[in-house]
């Protein structure tokens, strides 16, 4: 398939603009000014309108783009500027101010639109593409014009990565080592509000903010070095542009804006499941894995401490049977979850099921044994250190010898030492 | 402009625009003093694929359905919000851009797909709002006012806007002093026994609830003027509970009606040819309306020293 010259460029043009939306996006998310984007973007409309009149006006070429994006920028930096003014009031915090600028800066500019076309001439027509982006309306030297401007922006990024790093993590410290926090942060502001500018043909400028949010969300899940997340986010928007671009020749009617921003929400979800450090299902296994051992140890204990309670002493507990229902009332479980643990833990080879009881294999003596060891001298080091009475001891130790690192359990409890007494008395009832 | 005019073409329009606004301006000090100005901007982006699939599921353009739809849509926002803020560690304000983006993306790809966009759910009323499409075509005569048949052909935007300005007003006046706690000293409501994460939600969902009746008027976006602008201007004004949560509400209202007439009527009574959109009047208003009030108390607060030059860029919504 031959994919005509005007459509590549257009292609390469949203594929370089999207890297350079996620490079300062993910500065922009890193020093928390992600969302300024959101009133860049919408305060460029009134912007644009106005220097579609003033073309109309003097009679150049309505079609002609670096006009209205001049314009689009003049009215992103006095959208910026608004806000730092609302914020300085310090009353309206800056969330409000951003809500407050974005919607009356576009209210605004829809206002001016609905009177240009009341107007003669054809100044307004198709502005309304800023609004949600038509990539395939793009001729090739609009797209080489975003091209150039993603291009510059990258640039500055490079050069200023060093001072636009210290502002991002730790401003404080980056301060007291000389660098102009202040200018730095200006700077993040212009890169935002170039990049904006650039993506509206492309994308448009009510979800231009996206482009800059969602790469570099994407790659905060999947890395916590900044030179790998900005290549991931640079990746992410790229793919994001070029898709758009594709979806918006393929099928003109859809808004290009929503086409960029579900290709990245694709990736971005993708990322928010899977991600091996931070994705849910990793994060839901871990969970998962956590509890059930805990609740292995539990029930390990629970069936040795009801053999010591039934009479066997310290150190010959482990080889009677403990009917299920003991361990169950003894740790507060329902009968059935009692029932499903000790099935999972037969099928581990840890206990032995038969009628309602269960009997600890050698292999569940000895996770038996150390889970006791290890429940019974947290509870000894509470007590001596007058951290708890008896009840509590149990209740906090519960809580804490599951999580023990093993260089500290090794400290806590030596092997080979006598198994303490429980400082409580075991059976029934006892929590 | 005779009387029928006025009855069957303005009287609509203002009526949506006084309700609209009255609704988003009572919930939207709520969010402020919250500082959650976002999430109502979150919100009225994130309502569209409800409102659409509502739409398209039972065809009707108005009504339950679609608010149903946005609930539904704002609720499965607000968790994904917590969810993505959680989970990547985001803060506040990116979750809620990855989240709302996505959503406004979804609904404006679902205008294609289900065909919504040949009937009345286009992307101009999404983008502009169409207040002025809203026509009392019985309304010929003030009899009509009274007469129960004339007043059924109302437009059916109406009755949803009435039905959501009474139930968030009343909502909001039984739950007063809750809401002031979670919004003054979440953490005392919580230990006093109050179910926080429960009055959170409802507010999400009443802001979900107003902005679908506002977005018919106003569009998607400028529902987020409706709510944040009344709000802000009472905050740099006052700092009592009661003033700032009722007179957003007037504010809203006013800002409302003022924006309409100025984009249309009074200009055409007046005899000037310009007919503005009046949604983008009234959230041209609203800005103004904040610039004012930063402005007035940037005067008033002035000390003795000697006055600082005026910073530029500091009237903001100027443009």
């Amino acid at each position: 398939m031959l994919i005509p010259y005007n459509t590549l460029v257009v292609l390469l043009g949203c594929a370089l603009l999207g890297v350079a939306a996620g490079t300062v996006g993910t500065f922009a998310l890193l020093r928390g000014r992600a969302l300024v984007a959101d009133a860049i973007g919408h305060a460029a409309l009134p912007g644009v309108a106005l220097a579609a009149l003033v073309v109309g006006a003097v009679g150049a070429d309505p079609r002609s783009l670096p006009p209205l994006l001049a314009g689009a920028a003049l009215a992103g930096l006095l959208g910026v500027l608004a806000v730092q003014a609302l914020s300085r009031t310090g009353r309206i915090r800056e969330d409000a101010a951003i809500a407050v600028v974005l919607s009356a800066f576009y209210a605004a500019g829809v206002a001016l639109l609905s009177w240009l076309q009341t107007r003669p001439g054809a100044a307004q027509a198709g502005l309304s593409k800023f609004i949600l982006g038509q990539a395939a309306a793009m001729r090739a030297e609009d797209a080489i014009i975003a091209a150039a401007v993603a291009g510059a922006c990258l640039l500055v990024v490079l050069l200023a990565f060093q001072a636009l790093r210290a502002a991002s993590f730790d401003p404080d410290f980056a301060r007291v080592q000389g660098l102009a926090v202040g200018r730095v942060d200006l700077l993040l502001l212009g890169l935002l509000v170039v990049v904006c500018v650039a993506g509206l043909q492309a994308v448009g400028l009510i979800l231009v903010v996206a482009l800059l949010v969602l790469p570099a969300a994407t790659a905060r899940l999947l890395t916590h070095r900044l030179p790998r997340m900005l290549a991931i986010a640079a990746a992410v928007g790229a793919v994001a542009g070029a898709g758009g671009a594709m979806a918006s020749a393929w099928r003109p009617e859809v808004p290009t804006g929503a086409a960029v921003v579900l290709a990245a929400a694709a990736m971005f979800s993708l990322a928010l499941l899977f991600s091996p450090g931070r994705g849910l299902l990793a994060r839901g296994a871990i969970r998962l894995r956590r509890r059930l051992s805990a609740d292995t140890d539990h029930f390990l204990r629970a069936a040795w401490e009801a053999q010591e309670a039934a009479g066997a002493g310290p150190g010959t507990a482990g080889d009677r049977w403990a009917s299920i229902e003991s361990v169950a009332a003894t740790r507060g479980w329902t009968p059935g979850r009692a029932r499903r643990l000790a099935r999972w833990l037969a099928l581990r080879g840890l206990v032995a099921c038969a009628q309602g009881h269960v009997h600890l294999t050698p292999l569940g003596a000895t996770a038996a044994r150390r889970a006791v060891r290890a429940h019974r001298v947290v509870e000894h080091h509470l007590l001596a250190a007058g951290a708890a009475d008896i009840a509590s001891a149990d209740r906090l130790a519960d809580l804490v010898e599951h999580g023990l690192p093993a260089e500290m359990a090794a400290r806590l409890l030596p092997e080979p030492s006598a198994l303490p007494d429980s400082p409580h008395a075991l059976g029934k009832g006892t929590p | 402009m005779t009387l029928q005019d006025l009855l069957m073409l303005d009287l609509p329009p203002l009526l949506a625009a006084l309700l609209a606004g009255g609704t988003c301006g009572l919930l939207g000090s709520f969010l402020v003093l919250r500082r959650e100005s976002l999430v109502g901007d979150a919100l009225a982006h994130a309502v569209l694929p409800g409102i659409i699939l509502g739409f398209a599921v039972t065809g009707v353009a108005s009504g339950l359905p679609m608010l149903a739809g946005a609930m539904l849509a704002g609720l499965a926002a607000v968790g994904l919000i917590a969810v993505v803020q959680k989970a990547a560690r985001l803060d506040p304000g990116a979750a809620i851009g990855a989240v709302f983006t996505t959503f406004f993306a979804v609904g404006l790809v679902l205008i294609e797909v289900t065909g919504a966009r040949s009937v009345d759910l286009d992307l101009d009323c999404v983008l502009f709002g169409q207040l002025e499409t809203l026509v009392w075509t019985e309304g010929r005569s003030l009899a009509a006012l009274v007469d129960p048949a004339a007043l059924a052909a109302l437009p059916r935007q109406l009755g949803l806007m009435a039905g959501v300005a009474v139930a968030v007003g009343l909502t909001v006046a039984a739950l007063w002093r809750p809401l002031k706690l979670i919004c003054f000293d979440p953490g005392y409501a919580a230990a006093l026994g109050l179910p926080s994460r429960g009055l959170e939600i409802g507010l999400a969902m009443m802001v979900a609830a107003a902005a679908v009746a506002a977005f018919q008027a106003v569009g998607s976006i400028l529902v987020v003027a409706m709510l944040v602008c009344p709000a802000a201007a009472l905050r740099l004004m006052t700092d009592d509970y009661r003033t700032q949560v009722l007179g957003g509400a007037a504010l809203g209202a006013a800002l409302g009606g003022v924006g309409y007439a100025l984009a249309g009527p009074v200009p055409a009574a007046l005899g000037i040819g310009v007919a503005l959109n009046a949604a983008g009047v009234i959230g041209t208003l609203g800005g103004l309306a904040v610039a004012a009030a930063a402005l007035a108390r940037r005067r008033a607060s002035v000390t003795p020293r000697p006055a600082e030059p005026a910073l530029p860029g500091s009237a903001p919504g100027s443009a």
